[in-house]
């Protein structure tokens, strides 16, 4: 599993998609926190990084897809599908060491990020005055969240061997996963029904840990969705074998 | 189905030519032996190792180079066969990446990037990445296809000194591939054996034609039933 993480995070670093990747995310979430006008921190007035942590998870919806869509559509186009599995090595393991490795490039992008923090906790009034629970439970979520996507992208791209078609089926679900059912919940003809889909929704959870408050429910509902993606990943991967 | 009741046996330190037309079944039958994809019935032996539950001991057994060579173009050759080594759990990678060099005489083009690489050179990565783990069994499917001349020879030698001490089944639809490099030749059609013999008996069994005639008259003869 090491082999192939590290064989993926080299090939990351050596490619441009990294690099774009992470300057986009602190690019955008940058102009959203300190430049727009009425909207950033200083005008809003309030020490806490709660815009970052509004739009990142749109953002995210586009850069994980992008991170992961050449995960396995691009092995298979090149062949080199054949070549890793007949190597002494589970099926499981090639994913989860390409999972994983997506899972540390979004980890690294969001460590920029902790600078804003910082100086967000030394501007606050009173000083170091933000409110951390939240501020840590909302990494934690978006942390979560995006280790979800990675895992709807690596889905994606068992799909197919064309990266574009994997992009695109990704940010699909994951908007479905994300926006979509949370909408759901607000639309009051549906009444219970959309109350218990929202419950399905990865914002719902996501903002329940932004509170600050770690609940076992959330934190199961991110790992059960990120394995049932494998999961299905894996079924998709084997497929050859039938 | 591709393929269907090939039975057959190589023993150690054999070059055998696994012959046939296109899509006579060679890559499924190679694809299954490599552990790629299983065997919809029936059962696949290596050194003695069911495919079907001991596929990860087997693949540890086997070197395999996949028809078309697939590679990772952006690799340096050298950290595409480290990695190579690593998924095949070698405990001493450079020590195998040097023997694996050495023996494929990568050694002019060992510091460029694949990509960078000539088609034959290309080919020796691609042979280089199956033995890297010093394997008792290589599978070559198709290995000299789109080589020049002078690279058919080269790869031609460099198979040849490998099969010295390893079991070597490589597929091809050439006759002069077979008779400058292999002991055994079996030649499949339309998924079945229509023979499986040592070159000289093979010639032996048709002595007034050639090696191509005889490839002719068995695989045309099957296909006409």
């Amino acid at each position: 599993m090491w082999v192939v993480f590290k064989k993926e995070i080299r090939s990351f670093l050596g490619s441009f998609i990294a690099y774009i990747v992470m300057g986009v995310f602190l690019a955008i979430t940058g102009i959203f926190m300190w430049l727009i006008q009425g909207n950033n921190v200083l005008d809003l007035g309030v020490a806490s990084l709660q815009v970052m942590f509004n739009i990142a998870p749109y953002i995210l919806i586009f850069l994980v897809s992008a991170i992961t869509m050449r995960s396995l559509s691009e092995e298979k186009r090149l062949g080199t599908i054949e070549i890793l599995t007949t190597r002494p090595v589970s099926d499981i393991s090639i994913l989860m060491g390409k999972y994983l490795a997506a899972v540390a490039l979004i980890v690294f992008t969001l460590l920029p990020t902790l600078f804003y923090y910082y100086t967000i906790h030394s501007l606050a009034d009173p000083i170091q005055g933000t409110d951390s629970g939240a501020t840590w439970g909302s990494y934690l979520g978006l942390i979560l969240l995006a280790a979800s996507y990675a895992a709807i992208g690596l889905f994606a791209s068992s799909l197919t061997d064309n990266q574009i078609v994997s992009l695109i089926i990704s940010m699909v679900l994951c908007f479905f996963w994300f926006g979509v059912l949370s909408l759901l919940g607000d639309i009051k003809a549906l009444d219970a029904i959309g109350k218990s889909l929202e419950w399905f929704s990865l914002d719902f959870h996501y903002q329940s840990i932004s509170r600050g408050v770690l609940d076992t429910r959330d934190i199961i509902y991110f790992l059960g969705f990120i394995a049932t993606f494998i999961g299905g990943t894996k079924l998709v991967f084997e497929s050859r074998k039938w | 189905m591709a393929v269907n009741d090939i039975s057959f046996n190589i023993p150690s330190g054999e070059i055998v030519g696994f012959l046939g037309p296109n899509g006579a079944g060679k890559s499924t039958t190679m694809k299954i032996l490599s552990g790629y994809i299983p065997a919809s019935s029936g059962d696949a032996e290596v050194c003695g190792l069911h495919l079907a539950t001991k596929s990860l001991d087997v693949r540890k057994l086997v070197g395999y180079l996949p028809e078309h060579n697939p590679l990772y173009l952006d690799m340096y050759i050298t950290e595409y066969l480290l990695f190579a080594a690593g998924m095949a759990g070698v405990k001493n990678p450079k020590q195998a990446l040097e023997k694996a060099i050495d023996l494929t005489q990568l050694s002019p083009e060992r510091n460029k990037k694949i990509g960078q690489l000539s088609k034959g050179y290309r080919q020796r990565v691609g042979l280089a990445q199956a033995l890297i783990h010093d394997p008792k069994v290589l599978i070559l499917d198709e290995p000299t296809s789109g080589l020049d001349p002078n690279q058919v020879v080269e790869m031609r030698n460099v198979i040849k000194n490998l099969g010295k001490d390893k079991t070597v089944l490589l597929s091809t639809h050439i006759m002069q591939e077979v008779e400058a490099m292999c002991n055994r030749v079996i030649l499949i059609n339309k998924g079945c054996i229509v023979a499986d013999n040592s070159l000289e008996g093979l010639k032996q069994s048709s002595p007034q034609d050639s090696l191509e005639t005889i490839f002719r008259n068995l695989t045309s003869h099957v296909g006409s039933i």
